[in-house]
This record gives C-alpha cells, sequence and structure tokens, in this order.
C-alpha cells in the first residue's frame, strides 16, 4: 500500500477537494454556533467529497474501512450495553448514553465518507469467546470492557496519523475523533478503578495500567523522541508514562479485536 | 452568509483565502474561544479593578518560528502555560479541595510540566524562551475559578493539537503530538467530570460537534484565545509554513 499514490489520485481526481474540505468544515462549526440553516446538508457535503476522493483508491478505503469496523463494534457494544436492563445503574447512564452516541455518529460519518465502500457491519461477540460471558448482566465487566475499548481505540487512532500525514482534511478527522475516544476511556477507567477497587487505575494510563492487562503492552514507554525521559525534571516513571499515551499498528488492533469479530 | 461567501468563493483561490479568514473570524466571534474566554473571567470572579486579560501582553515579543519547529514552539508555549496554572493551583490550593482532586491536579501538574521540559529539551536552542504568564484574571481561591480555568485549558489544549497535526511535515513529530493530545483530553475529561460528575459534560455537547467529533482550532485562532493569560506577544503567523 502506498500512501502517497494515493494521495496523488487524490489530486489528480479532484484538485481543490481540500479547499472545499475546509470550507464544508467551517460551515460545519458555524452549525455548532447556532446557525442552524442548512446544516444537515454539510455532513453529507463533506462525505461526498471524501467519497469521491477516495473512490479509486482501494488502500484508502482499507484505512477509512478499518476505523469504521472499530467504530462499528463500539456503536454496537453500547447499543447493547445501553438497552440492557438492570445493567448500568441509572446514576451511570448519561456517560453511557454520551458514549454511545457518538460511536453511532462516526458509524454514521464513515458510511457515508466511504459511500458504497463501506464494508457490512461484522456480527460481534461481545463475550470475547467466554472471556467477558456476563458482560451486558454484570456492570463491572461492561465498564471493564468499555475502558479496554476506548483505550484501544485511542492506540489505534493514533497508530494511523502517520499514515494520514499526507491528506491534511482526513489527518484532521482522526484526529478529531481521536480525542475523544480519549475523553470516553478517561471516564470509563475511572468508572472501573472504582467498581474494580483499583485505586492506581486512574483516568491516564500509569505504566501499562488497566482494565485489561493484554492491550496495555508498550504503554510504559519511557522513551520519546529517542530520548529516555527517566529522571525527567526530577518526576516519577509513573507521571512520565501518564503524560504520553501510545499508538498500536493495525495488526496489533486487530488481533485484540478479533476475538469480538465472529465474521 | 452562506449565499454570501459561496459567491466569494466561486472568485478563485485568493477570494477563498478570504473567504476562510471571514469564516474563521465569524467561528470565533460567535461561537468560539472569545466568548468562551469572556465566560471563564466572569465565573472566575474575577476582581472588577483588574486589568483587561484581553489587552494584549506587556512582555516582550515572542515569535514562534516556521515549520515544524514552529509547530514544536507552540506546544511548548501552550505546555508552559498549563504547566505555570497547575503549579500555582497546587501551590495554593483553592478552599474546600478534597484529597482526590489534589490527587488529580497534581498529576496533572506534572504531566503539563512533563510536556513542557520535554519541549525544551527536544527544541534545544530552537526554544522560545520561558513565558510569563498572567493569571490575573482567575481566583485561584475559589473551586468553581480554578477548575473553569482548568477546563479552558485543556480544551483549549486539545483542539490546539488537533488543529495543529496537519501542519506537522515529519511523522515523528506528529505522532507526538499524537501521543500528548489524547493525555489532555483525559485531563479535560476528568476535569469537566469534576465540575458536573457523573453528567455527559466530559465530552459535551458544547464542544462535541453533530459528527462525534471533537474541535480542530488553527493556531492563530488559539493564540489569540489565550493571548490574555501571557504577558509576552506570541507571534505564530509562520507556524508550520
Amino acid at each position: 500500500m502506498d500512501i502517497f499514490k494515493i494521495i496523488d489520485q487524490f489530486q489528480q481526481i479532484d484538485g481543490d477537494a481540500v479547499g472545499r474540505l475546509e470550507y464544508a468544515s467551517r460551515r460545519h462549526f458555524m452549525h455548532k454556533a447556532g446557525s442552524k440553516l442548512a446544516s444537515a446538508a454539510i455532513p453529507t457535503a463533506f462525505a461526498a467529497i471524501v467519497n469521491k476522493a477516495f473512490a479509486q483508491s482501494a488502500a484508502a478505503v482499507d484505512v477509512l474501512n478499518y476505523a469504521l469496523t472499530l467504530e462499528y463494534l463500539e456503536d454496537e457494544f453500547y447499543k447493547a450495553g445501553n438497552a440492557a436492563a438492570n445493567l448500568i445503574p441509572a446514576s451511570d447512564k448519561a456517560i453511557f448514553t454520551q458514549i454511545g452516541k457518538h460511536e453511532t455518529q462516526h458509524v454514521a460519518f464513515l458510511v457515508k465518507a466511504l459511500g458504497s465502500k463501506a464494508i457490512a457491519k461484522p456480527t460481534f461477540d461481545f463475550q470475547y469467546g467466554g472471556a467477558f460471558s456476563d458482560v451486558f448482566t454484570n456492570y463491572k465487566t461492561f465498564v471493564t470492557v468499555s475502558s479496554a475499548l476506548e483505550d484501544t481505540g485511542v492506540r489505534a487512532y493514533k497508530g494511523q496519523a502517520g499514515v494520514l500525514i499526507a491528506d491534511p482534511q482526513i489527518l484532521e478527522y482522526a484526529l478529531q475523533v481521536h480525542s475523544i475516544e480519549a475523553r470516553h476511556a478517561a471516564v470509563a477507567r475511572r468508572l472501573a478503578a472504582t467498581l474494580l477497587g483499583n485505586t492506581a487505575m486512574k483516568g491516564w494510563i500509569t505504566g501499562k495500567e488497566g482494565a485489561v492487562a493484554a492491550i496495555y503492552a508498550g504503554e510504559d514507554n519511557m522513551t520519546q523522541g529517542g530520548v529516555n525521559l527517566k529522571g525527567l525534571a526530577s518526576k516519577s516513571d509513573a507521571a512520565i508514562t501518564e503524560a504520553f499515551d501510545e499508538p498500536l499498528t493495525k495488526e496489533a488492533v486487530l488481533a485484540i479485536a478479533g476475538p469480538f469479530i465472529k465474521k | 452568509m452562506n449565499k454570501h461567501t459561496k459567491t466569494k468563493n466561486s472568485h478563485g483561490r485568493e477570494g477563498k483565502e478570504i473567504t476562510t479568514i471571514v469564516n474563521r473570524r465569524l467561528f470565533l466571534r460567535s461561537a468560539g474561544l472569545a466568548t468562551s474566554l469572556g465566560t471563564i473571567v466572569i465565573a472566575a470572579g474575577c476582581n472588577d479593578d483588574d486589568e483587561d486579560p484581553m489587552i494584549p501582553g506587556t512582555g516582550d515579543t515572542v515569535d514562534l518560528g516556521s515549520g515544524d519547529m514552529g509547530v514544536l514552539n507552540y506546544a511548548y508555549a501552550l505546555e508552559q502555560l498549563e504547566a505555570a496554572f497547575y503549579t500555582q493551583v497546587m501551590q495554593t490550593p483553592y478552599n474546600g479541595i478534597t484529597d482526590a482532586e489534589k490527587a488529580i491536579l497534581t498529576d496533572i501538574r506534572d504531566h503539563e510540566i512533563v510536556h513542557r521540559e520535554f519541549f525544551k529539551a527536544a527544541l534545544g536552542d530552537k526554544a522560545i524562551k520561558g513565558l510569563t504568564p498572567n493569571f490575573s484574571a482567575i481566583d485561584f481561591t475559589k473551586r468553581e475559578a480554578v477548575l473553569g480555568a482548568a477546563k479552558l485549558f485543556e480544551d483549549t489544549g486539545v483542539a490546539a493539537y488537533n488543529g495543529a497535526g496537519k501542519l506537522i511535515k515529519d511523522p515523528n513529530y506528529l505522532l507526538l503530538a499524537g501521543k500528548i493530545v489524547s493525555v489532555e483530553a483525559r485531563h479535560a475529561a476528568v476535569i469537566r467530570d469534576l465540575i458536573n460528575p457523573k453528567s455527559a459534560d466530559f465530552a459535551g455537547d458544547d464542544i462535541i460537534d453533530a459528527n462525534g467529533m471533537d474541535r480542530a482550532i488553527a493556531p492563530a485562532d488559539i493564540l489569540a484565545a489565550v493571548k490574555g493569560y501571557v504577558k509576552d506577544t506570541l507571534t505564530g503567523t509562520s507556524v508550520g509554513k
């Protein structure tokens, strides 16, 4: 897969795509400002441009479909969790309703952007082959899986940033979703810490601390920009590792997500 | 308004740039940081006799530079402000601060100091000077004022990194920015949860758009929004260029 070729094709197809994307997204900001006029058309316009730009590139479609796979997974997970009786206590409903809303919005956006190239929604097994068999009946398990999914999402989007470097508007979109996943992860982790009685678990990742150990490999990295930061500003290893989140490759993420996906 | 800008846009590249500037101004005026800054200043319960925080800095003029070094200095400037803010918060904790809040704000302070020192070291002799913050508008004795300012700084930090990402040329720097921005987003969520616990505010509809996306804001707009909090005048016109 050669992302630079894809970008070249992108520009040959529609040399002004980036400019128009910028224009469309700014108008979208104005929608936020309260000018609701014509706002409904804007995501569609944006998506149409993305779709046109990527229409001939199987590799680029793969990247967006990778994101879509993860968003489908999260969306289905929260739909099931939010619908389950006696799972989420009333005190925490607002949190998971908001997270679920965002995942639904991410799916809708990607499906529109990909158009006919969008993959079909996979069939999921949220019991993860039996490891989380009570995921929709035991709130502890649900929150554990939620925190793991969100932290994995953060690592997954981060891992794609470099791939999108020559494609500014898609990169920006990915970053805007990436930080939302991090907001989700922070609250899910704090809920998990309380429910599991794990005081070492915080909104940020200390070392490789998390409710599902396997997905935090490498989060204890101390080397940034080629320099080992040990002792920087006399701060602890804990503080230094908390200050940086680490990426995962697509292969690593799909290995983690694999058992959730039946087909 | 939309019709008007569309017409301009059809005049080609130059017209489009003007439109971009106009739209950005409109966005800022109507929805963006200028407004939230004002809100925070009011929420902070600042003394009416304090200097106007929107008056540009009275210290040095600091040029952030160009290209990737400009982006790194931009990040370094914001991290300096955040680190100085939380250092002050923990030196003079607000009335009624709980142990749990102390632990969180100490963690965040340490993360921001690590970010600041990391950028300083990474930039070496290209680093801008240490900035002089101006937090005179923030009443550090009041929980509402401190957490309100923290929310503004964290949300602004997230939007700044998100908006700067596409200006970065070197993938290694882009990844570094990515490693930091998600930590800023975690801070933002936790601060927002302290202000309004167990609500949707950690990723609230006040900042998250209808596509479920966080904000991405260009350096010029971020610098305009934070200028009241720094005595020096920051110029970032070449950042990323």
